[in-house]
């Protein structure tokens, strides 16, 4: 397993959750997206570990990607929890207030 | 042979991956988001980092468990009996994320990467839990830290209550800033 070949894989999973979150109207549905890309970012680490600098410090950075994705998606669905609670939205067409 | 398994996992993992965004079920899109991360966990696994493979397992099938509550909480369609589509702008989605993607892979393809320093210690487990307990212990209490003011913050976010406590029905006896009913 070459480190192209870990990139590659991570850029294609970035990109699929790129796409998600640029697309997708539903809040949970772009947080999914954004999860994605996160996944891609801690695949691209793995390569970076194993191919490029397999010491201790990599895996500490990976470790911090994977609790940001965790900690993004707790955050995600109480900003949508109080959205929903407050204006019955659930769609980001819906919720614009601060759309310039 | 492990290349052959790196490469199944990594088609799984982006082909689950497009799953989500292509079927009509919200459970699912769910799943199939938890099968994309658990090929990921399993490209962890092949690349020697046990300890970040069985997390990422681990926490996202828990993780995913409560997405599926939610999206049965919040869709109209949780169950997929219908098509349905929520998606606006896909054509110029499409273009952006093509793109970037072609880019990146001609940047990851032309680039000249840098050779290897050093080799994987022989328990890159043991590795990393002497770091987290040594040099690195800061970034372990700021992790820690984050995960605190996370829990406060969506608690605080996702509760129905005023300032001063519960608010009581649909807001009329509460004056919180985050009260009130829906709808």
């Amino acid at each position: 397993m070459s480190l192209e070949a870990f990139l590659l894989v991570a850029a294609a999973l970035f990109c699929v959750g790129l796409f998600g979150a640029l697309s997708q109207q539903s809040i949970v549905m772009l947080m999914m997206g954004l999860e994605l890309m996160i996944n891609g970012v801690v695949v691209a680490g793995a390569g970076f570990w194993l191919r490029v600098a397999p010491n201790a410090d990599g895996q500490v950075l990976l470790l911090v990607a994977i609790t940001v994705m965790a900690l993004e998606m707790a955050m995600g669905f109480a900003v949508v929890t109080a959205l929903f609670r407050a204006r019955d939205v659930d769609m980001t067409d819906d919720a614009g207030d601060l759309k310039g | 042979m492990q290349t052959f398994a790196f490469w199944a996992l990594a088609a799984a993992a982006v082909g689950t991956g497009v799953a989500v965004f292509a079927v009509d079920s919200m459970a699912r899109a769910t799943f199939s988001l938890l099968a994309s991360f658990l090929c990921v966990a399993g490209l962890l696994l092949l690349a020697g980092l046990q300890y970040l493979g069985a997390l990422v397992v681990l926490m996202m099938v828990m993780e995913m468990l409560v997405m599926a509550v939610f999206m049965i909480m919040y869709m109209m369609n949780p169950a997929g009996l219908m098509p349905m589509t929520m998606v606006h702008n896909r054509r110029g989605a499409l273009l952006v994320s093509g793109g970037l993607f072609a880019v990146m892979a001609a940047g990851i393809l032309l680039v000249r990467w840098p050779e290897r320093r050093g080799r994987p210690p022989a328990d890159p487990t043991a590795d990393l839990g002497m770091a987290l307990m040594g040099p690195k212990m800061l970034v372990m209490m700021v992790i820690g830290i984050a995960i605190l003011a996370t829990m406060i913050a969506s608690v605080v976010l996702a509760v129905r209550g005023g300032r001063y406590g519960r608010a009581e029905g649909d807001g009329a006896g509460g004056d919180g800033a985050n009260g009130g009913g829906a709808g």
